[in-house]
């Protein structure tokens, strides 16, 4: 019955629309910390850090997106575990609907809200100062590479929400995902890093990441590390959606 | 009279734990049928095996002629399913959960259906309050309201009354009685026996694991000796005085 896949998601994604639009609280929780962190370092340890940019806001602010978005979709798992723990998705399994509509709905919907705190957290980084040349078609592109990774990191936190057997347990897996910018050059360049930290830091995904965004907003070519950031979303997309279904079919058994 | 469930040798294990050891009943289209069994005897094993959410070991088992194994879409089409714990959304209100089960089941005129049946089980005044803030027995009245959507033929109602006041729990069963004057076919878990006896046209015991006794409270009554005649004094059980004292409350 798959044809009404589309209809079904789009049931399942007002629904959880739903309960984003009635707890805002959760979009100001996850904004709240890249947001003092974006205070702390600009204001406090900025000035002592040397980037080789004037405007540390600039160079900042893609980490600070990642971080946003790594707490964000924490919110994803414990609405999944949430479903699952009362029974919601065995009363959906019991219908005849598409059942992959369910696990989509809310991955879609995760989207949608991670978007909406990248939009918060912009607005306060340009009071801040932030400033950039980019055009419409790299803005495009930061967009599409900020949907990849939170796609990304949504499906695992799929994984973490479908077999987590408490709340804490359900949430609690984005806690190395936030703290993973801090060892990239998210904050500071990575030259001056002890060897063996520096290995993982330039080749983990955030840097990539960080750096192919950081060049899209200041207008300069973005060289191979595109193709790195890509990869690793797209990789990790892969990866982790092949497991969550497996974890949700599971469940369903 | 036609059966819409048939389960033969049906076998369920976990881990090393064989809770299913081959059981045999038949339910009939129309009837209420109680599934009798102390706590952890696999009543609600049973009920997801039928209502396919959970793969059996072995036997047969047909759901409105379909086999639940292999055409469990069919399955899904027939049935619904209240389970033992109110699975209502929280953050939506009585009425959007309404409206989103009647809009997943691909019906025309979805706020109609929604609106009917709310009046039916008497939750339109606080339809569009959030269900965080409903009653047990309302969460109870609105999670039945939804398994009705689509008028499916059989109904699978798991423990429906365990945890609900005594009020609440003479609500469900007029509820339930309801249902069958309108030709669905219940199928009812409990570990009340009285819940049994005042529903059910059929009861069946199940005890480790297998079905050791299945008919009407007559044909089971049989399988005791004759009745005795003793004289004893009624006196009121505490729930007729709980009943009685609110009933005149109310009345005032």
């Amino acid at each position: 019955m798959e044809t009404h896949f589309f209809s079904d998601m789009g049931v399942m994604l007002g629904r959880s629309m739903r309960h984003i639009l009635r707890s805002m609280d959760t979009i100001f929780t996850v904004c709240i910390t890249p947001i003092a962190m974006m205070l702390l370092f600009v204001y406090v340890f900025g000035g002592a850090i040397q980037t080789g940019t004037d405007n540390y806001v600039n160079y900042l602010l893609p980490g600070i997106l990642l971080i946003a978005i790594a707490s964000g979709i924490s919110y994803t798992a414990y609405r999944l575990f949430l479903d699952k723990q009362r029974g919601i998705i065995e009363r959906f399994h019991t219908m005849p609907i598409a059942r992959s509509s369910v696990l989509w709905g809310h991955v879609l919907t995760s989207v949608v809200s991670n978007l909406i705190s990248v939009a918060v957290i912009l607005l306060v980084a340009l009071v801040m100062g932030f400033n950039s040349s980019a055009g419409i078609l790299s803005w495009l592109a930061v967009a599409g590479i900020l949907v990849l990774f939170t796609l990304a990191l949504t499906w695992v936190a799929a994984i973490a929400g479908l077999s987590a057997k408490t709340v804490e347990g359900a949430s609690a897996f984005s806690y190395p995902l936030i703290f993973l910018p801090f060892i990239s050059s998210a904050f500071v360049p990575t030259e001056t890093m002890p060897s063996a930290v520096r290995v993982f830091a330039e080749n983990q995904p955030v840097t990539s990441i960080v750096e192919t965004i950081r060049s899209l907003l200041s207008s300069q070519p973005v060289g191979h590390d595109i193709w790195v950031a890509l990869a690793w979303c797209v990789g990790i997309m892969i990866v982790a959606y092949l497991f969550a279904v497996h974890a949700y079919n599971r469940k369903a058994a | 009279m036609e059966n819409v469930i048939e389960a033969k040798g049906l076998r369920k294990s976990f881990k090393n734990t064989e809770v299913l050891k081959g059981v045999d009943f038949e339910v009939k289209r129309g009837e209420i049928f109680a599934l009798l069994g102390s706590n952890g005897a696999g009543k609600t094993t049973i009920v997801r095996i039928l209502s396919t959410l959970l793969k059996k070991d072995g036997g047969t088992v047909t759901v409105n002629g379909f086999d639940v194994a292999s055409k469990p879409e069919n399955v899904r089409h027939a049935i619904s399913l209240t389970g033992q714990f109110a699975a209502v959304d929280e953050i939506l209100t009585g009425r959007e959960n309404m409206i989103m089960i009647a809009k997943l089941r691909h019906l025309k005129n979805p706020r109609q259906i929604a609106d009917d049946l709310l009046n039916r089980f008497r939750l339109t005044d606080a339809a569009n309050r959030k269900v965080s803030t409903y009653s047990g027995g309302m969460r109870r009245r609105l999670d039945i309201a939804m398994s009705l959507i689509g008028n499916p033929q059989l109904i699978f109602l798991d423990e429906p009354t365990t945890g609900l006041d005594p009020e609440a729990r003479m609500e469900a069963w007029k509820i339930v009685k309801e249902l069958a004057d309108c030709g669905t076919t219940v199928f009812l878990t409990t570990q009340y026996l009285e819940e049994a006896e005042q529903l059910a046209d059929r009861i069946a015991i199940l005890h480790e694991g297998r079905i050791i006794a299945v008919g009407s409270l007559a044909e089971l009554k049989k399988l005791f000796p004759q009745a005795k005649v003793e004289y004893v004094e009624k006196q009121p059980t505490l729930e007729d005085i709980f009943l009685a004292i609110i009933g005149k409350k109310e009345a005032m």
